[in-house]
């Protein structure tokens, strides 16, 4: 067991690392995310009565779009000195790699929603203390973590890397996107009608299945 | 039930081989599609409700239930790709998705122009309207993949795991369509509301129409693997002279 998860933790720690010393991928995300709310501000107009229906959509376009920059980077930075076949060639299963670079996407993206999160609530008017809404973004973030590595993972090999990641990813996590705006409606007292005990299982289940699929496909994209 | 599955693919794949079959495909699906004109516009009776608008229906819904026919098939062939290794198998996912890409585009259409008169409006959030939508979104994705890929085994991989993950993503999306639906309730009828009635006539000409193009949708998928075969000849043969003519 610990010689399946210390290449993760191993992993993990490099980029962490490389995080903490260069410290240009949290800053340059985190501005990009308030600037999308900030530009969503002045495009809707958003008035006070309109919080509730409006403040959990701004809240994960911003989130979304933020993680899709960072995901970018994540296999750019692997990439540069030749660093992703340096990894390849390690004696470590790709299911370890696979995860290792999504646990780090992941915990990158958290941080940066976690700093936003109270920016955001300043800015836009709504209570962030809710153990719906702590519980939505982790689900959320690990399927945005999980699907975009693996997206990442190919885009960084094509010709146009930037904007194939989008393409692949938006549709294909679109419903974790619906799912965590409806939750994070009801976190800041909006109503829906199906309530949470259909969303959450539905990311449960979104996260499940492709942390089953992923690492699988992810050691035949890798292979060469 | 895998049997039979199995057993078409294969026999698509044989018919993309054969030169022979392909134009007795041609010919049959062109004779079928005149025949299905003329049923759906002559034969078929006028909706008492929905007027002639409604024979947009028999062109509609089997050419929608087709792409999603296609996009199966991209799935399956993915999966055994990936297993097999085998190019024919990646040639079918790529036939397959490419006319998935055209039906569904023409579905999305015919959909658009039906929802004008009957709904009165030309769009709406309706779940079945938005998954197609999103469907197209993942295979025009998947088609750029292949075109963007550094290399052939590449793009050849990287399309498969598209085909598999969009396709295994689609009944999320369903569902998360119809859920987040249920907040506004839909201030329209859904396409097959009407689905009681549908008299015998009408029944029999949509099956029609199924087969119709059912065999059609069989003829491009085989005719674009074989132009698919020849390409690749074509390049091998190309590779060689380049490589006789170096020695020389």
């Amino acid at each position: 067991m610990t010689a399946f998860f210390q290449p993760i933790l191993v992993l993990l720690w490099k980029d962490i690392l490389l995080e903490v010393r260069s410290k240009d991928l949290v800053i340059s995300v985190g501005v990009f995310g308030l600037l999308v709310a900030v530009i969503f501000n002045f495009a809707l107009n958003v008035s006070p009565q309109q919080i509730t229906s409006l403040a959990p959509g701004i809240l994960w376009v911003a989130y979304s779009f933020a993680g899709v920059l960072a995901m970018n980077r994540t296999f750019m930075r692997e990439r540069e000195q030749g660093g992703l076949e340096g990894l390849l060639l390690t004696p470590v299963s790709r299911d370890a790699i696979f995860l290792g670079k999504a646990m780090a996407s992941f915990s990158f993206m958290l941080l940066v929603e976690v700093v936003l999160l109270p920016v955001f609530a300043v800015l836009l008017g709504f209570s962030i203390l809710s153990w719906t809404l702590a519980v939505t973004i982790v689900l959320a973030t690990l399927g945005f973590a999980v699907v975009g590595t693996l997206f990442s993972a190919i885009a960084v090999q094509t010709r146009s890397r930037e904007l194939m990641l989008p393409v692949l990813f938006f549709p294909v996590i679109l419903p974790v996107i619906i799912g965590a705006v409806q939750l994070t409606t009801v976190a800041v007292g909006g109503e829906i009608s199906v309530g949470l005990n259909r969303w959450l299982p539905l990311l449960g289940i979104f996260d499940a299945l492709f942390l089953v699929i992923c690492p699988w496909v992810f050691s035949v994209v890798t292979e060469e | 039930m895998r049997t039979i599955v199995w057993a078409s693919l294969d026999t698509l794949i044989a018919i993309g081989g054969n030169y022979r079959a392909r134009h007795v495909l041609l010919v049959l699906a062109g004779l079928l599609m005149l025949a299905d004109l003329y049923l759906m516009l002559m034969v078929a009776p006028t909706d008492s409700v929905l007027g002639q608008v409604q024979r947009i229906f028999y062109f509609h819904v089997p050419i929608a239930v087709m792409s999603f026919l296609a996009f199966f098939v991209v799935f399956l062939a993915s999966v055994v790709f990936l297993v097999r290794r085998s190019p024919v198998w990646d040639r079918l996912a790529h036939a397959s998705a490419e006319v998935g890409v055209v039906f569904v585009t023409l579905a999305l259409i015919t959909g658009v122009i039906w929802a004008r008169p009957i709904w009165n409006t030309w769009w709406t959030w309706e779940p079945r309207l938005t998954t197609t939508l999103i469907l197209w979104l993942i295979y025009v994705a998947y088609l750029m993949i292949r075109s963007y890929a550094p290399s052939r085994p590449q793009a050849q991989i990287y399309a498969a795991v598209v085909g598999i993950v969009g396709f295994v993503d689609v009944p999320i999306v369903y569902y998360s369509v119809i859920w987040w639906r249920s907040i506004h309730p839909s201030p329209v009828v859904g396409p097959l509301a009407g689905d009681g009635a549908l008299n015998s006539t009408m029944f029999a000409v949509l099956l029609f129409s199924f087969l119709t193009f059912l065999v059609f949708f069989t003829y491009l998928v085989a005719e674009r693997m074989a132009i698919m075969d020849s390409e690749d000849r074509l390049r091998q043969v190309r590779l060689s002279l380049r490589r006789s003519q170096g020695q020389t």
